[in-house]
């Protein structure tokens, strides 16, 4: 008995010990100051890109005006004669890019979803899951070349007028990339409804499909509209494949056929060529760059927004 | 049931209208067996969890299971919508005939089988949506979709399940806004909205308050007029209130099953009157 408690006093003893080094004392204080730091580098680099941003598509409205910019339906930037900046050619460029990827994406990446989540046994789902994770691995230029060399060939054997550029190739190909994004949050989501309200659904006589359309869907929907506008977010701010598959000639019209001309691409389009410092083009980019970070900021308010609106808490 | 009435419109009918003379009568010399567990057996994986069930289930009467925890009651109850195969290594043998068909065999549809048996659970689980959805999700997934006649099947549900004068004016608010014990008694109402023959109640009261206790216990008596009622529940003064028949269940094998107030007042088994006298479980 006096020995335990012998043993307790030197416990006691090498606590109080702990405690009064100085060293702990100090990380104690200076780890929230290195923390607020980190946090801070974030938000001056997101300041710092919005103030770039911001500046330099100032400059480009004191040589273009604001409403051939967003009115304009000609894009035409390099023609030495008369150039013209009007940017909704490109705007049309990556919205038809984003509709076709949405239109390849959205149903496909639903019906993996439920199957992960409603059918799938235990080792299926092991197998699955690492095959889409590679996929959404895989480097956007890679899907750029798959898009160019393989996808527009194949379907300009059903599509003969499909020219070499054009919006559906990288469309279905962007629609691949986004796939493994909208299958795992839309999976995550359904996968979070309680099995206890599966359940009640199967003691009532539904069946397994059912149960799935009419039960864990409506009440993972919160969660498959944020997958969904994540998505298109996304799918708009794509670069490679929509440079390396899509063209460079913007053009105002609804034809999915032809070559077009994103956002993105363009501006790749121009800070990989020539442009001088200081000339219309250059400030362009940063135009063409903002109206792009508007889009993508745009999106993710609206995500915010539903997921909020639709959540229903279980 | 729902009859087409001489005029074209759709009724409800229920079962005094159906049979205004009263129930009792035709039946009180000999109840039918709802159900018969003949040789049931059933294992998870190597793990035999129900031996050789052998069990009689009257009609308009209220079963009791009980039993220590892991004696198997649950599992039976569950064998009996076959909502135990949502288990993926269960395994089962014999037979369990309802209304003299077996449950297992190939043509009888499982979804046939849980239309007419319904299910109350030990947790409320209502779904994630407005109280008349939630009452209206079974008749609406067996093709019901006339709008008046949905309307019916709701009010009647609910003030069924004893809620509709606590809900009447909120029907469109969001089910998880109820209390647990309101919630309970939606589920139920769910349940009677596609009028099962018999309903199981899995520790209905077991996640509930006492005057929610109470309500729902007020529920079953209620019920069991135009219901087959199997509850299972770990509290024995309730199998003594609400049922006619008691089932107790001892390490997956039927103990003792008999009247209620003989298993209370005279239990034939010495383990029977050890576990409701409190010796163990």
């Amino acid at each position: 008995m006096a020995q335990d408690i012998g043993r307790v006093h030197v416990i006691r003893h090498l606590i109080e010990k702990s405690r009064d080094r100085k060293i702990k004392k100090m990380i104690e204080k200076m780890m929230p100051i290195l923390l607020v730091l980190a946090a801070s580098v974030c938000i001056a680099t997101t300041f710092g890109i919005l103030f770039t941003l911001v500046f330099e598509t100032f400059e480009f409205f004191q040589r273009v005006s604001i409403i051939e910019y967003f009115f304009g339906t000609e894009w035409y930037p390099f023609s030495s004669g008369n150039p013209s900046f009007g940017v909704l050619p490109l705007i049309m460029g990556t919205l038809k890019v984003t509709i076709i990827a949405m239109i390849v994406a959205v149903p496909f990446g639903l019906a993996v979803a439920i199957y992960l989540s409603e059918y799938a046994s235990g080792r299926t789902r092991k197998f699955i899951k690492p095959v889409l994770e590679i996929l959404a691995g895989v480097p956007t230029i890679v899907y750029g070349f798959f898009a160019l060399t393989f996808v527009t060939p194949i379907l300009q054997i059903f599509i003969p007028s499909l020219k070499l550029f054009n919006a559906i190739s990288p469309g279905i190909v962007v629609g691949m990339m986004i796939l493994p994004s909208i299958i795992s949050l839309s999976e995550d989501a359904m996968n979070a409804v309680p099995n206890a309200i599966r359940e009640g659904a199967l003691a009532l006589g539904a069946t397994k499909l059912e149960v799935a359309l009419k039960v864990v869907l409506p009440a993972a929907f919160s969660g498959i509209i944020a997958s969904i506008v994540l998505a298109i977010s996304r799918a708009i701010g794509e670069t490679m494949i929509v440079t390396l598959a899509g063209g460079a000639m913007p053009s105002f019209d609804f034809s999915v056929t032809g070559s077009i001309q994103t956002m993105t691409a363009y501006i790749v389009q121009v800070s990989s060529g020539d442009a001088g410092y200081g000339t219309v083009i250059y400030y362009s980019m940063y135009a063409v760059g903002f109206t792009l970070f508007i889009f993508t900021l745009l999106m993710n308010f609206i995500a915010h927004k539903i997921s909020k609106r639709f959540r229903e808490e279980y | 049931m729902v009859q087409t009435m001489s005029n074209g419109e759709l009724k409800i009918v229920t079962v005094a209208e159906r049979n205004p003379y009263g129930l009792k009568e035709p039946r009180a010399k000999k109840k039918t067996s709802v159900f018969s567990a003949r040789n049931f057996q059933l294992w998870y994986g190597e793990h035999h969890v129900l031996k050789d069930i052998q069990l009689d289930v009257k009609e308009n009467e209220v079963t009791a299971i009980i039993g220590p925890s892991g004696c198997g009651k649950s599992t039976f109850i569950k064998s009996l919508n076959r909502m135990v195969e949502l288990v993926p290594s269960v395994k089962t043998n014999g037979e369990i005939i309802y209304r003299g068909r077996n449950i297992f065999d190939a043509d009888f549809a499982v979804e046939e089988l849980r239309t007419k048996v319904g299910m109350v659970f030990q947790k409320p689980n209502p779904f994630p949506k407005s109280i008349y959805d939630n009452v209206a999700y079974g008749p609406r997934i067996h093709g019901i979709k006339n709008k008046k006649l949905l309307d019916e099947i709701v009010e009647k549900s609910l003030r069924g399940a004893a809620i509709w004068d606590e809900v009447k004016d909120r029907l469109n608010d969001h089910a998880y806004r109820l209390s647990g014990g309101q919630q309970q008694r939606l589920c139920i109402a769910r349940c009677l909205a596609i009028e099962p023959d018999v309903i199981l109640m899995d520790e209905p009261t077991s996640a509930l308050d006492p005057i929610s206790t109470l309500k729902v216990e007020e529920l079953i008596l209620e019920l069991k007029k135009q219901f087959s009622i199997i509850i299972v529940t770990h509290n024995m003064q309730q199998a003594a209130r609400i049922s006619e028949k008691t089932a107790f269940f001892l390490n997956g094998e039927v103990v003792e099953f008999d009247r209620t107030d003989k298993i209370f007042s005279t239990p034939r088994d010495k383990r029977t009157e050890d576990y409701i006298s409190g010796r163990f479980g």
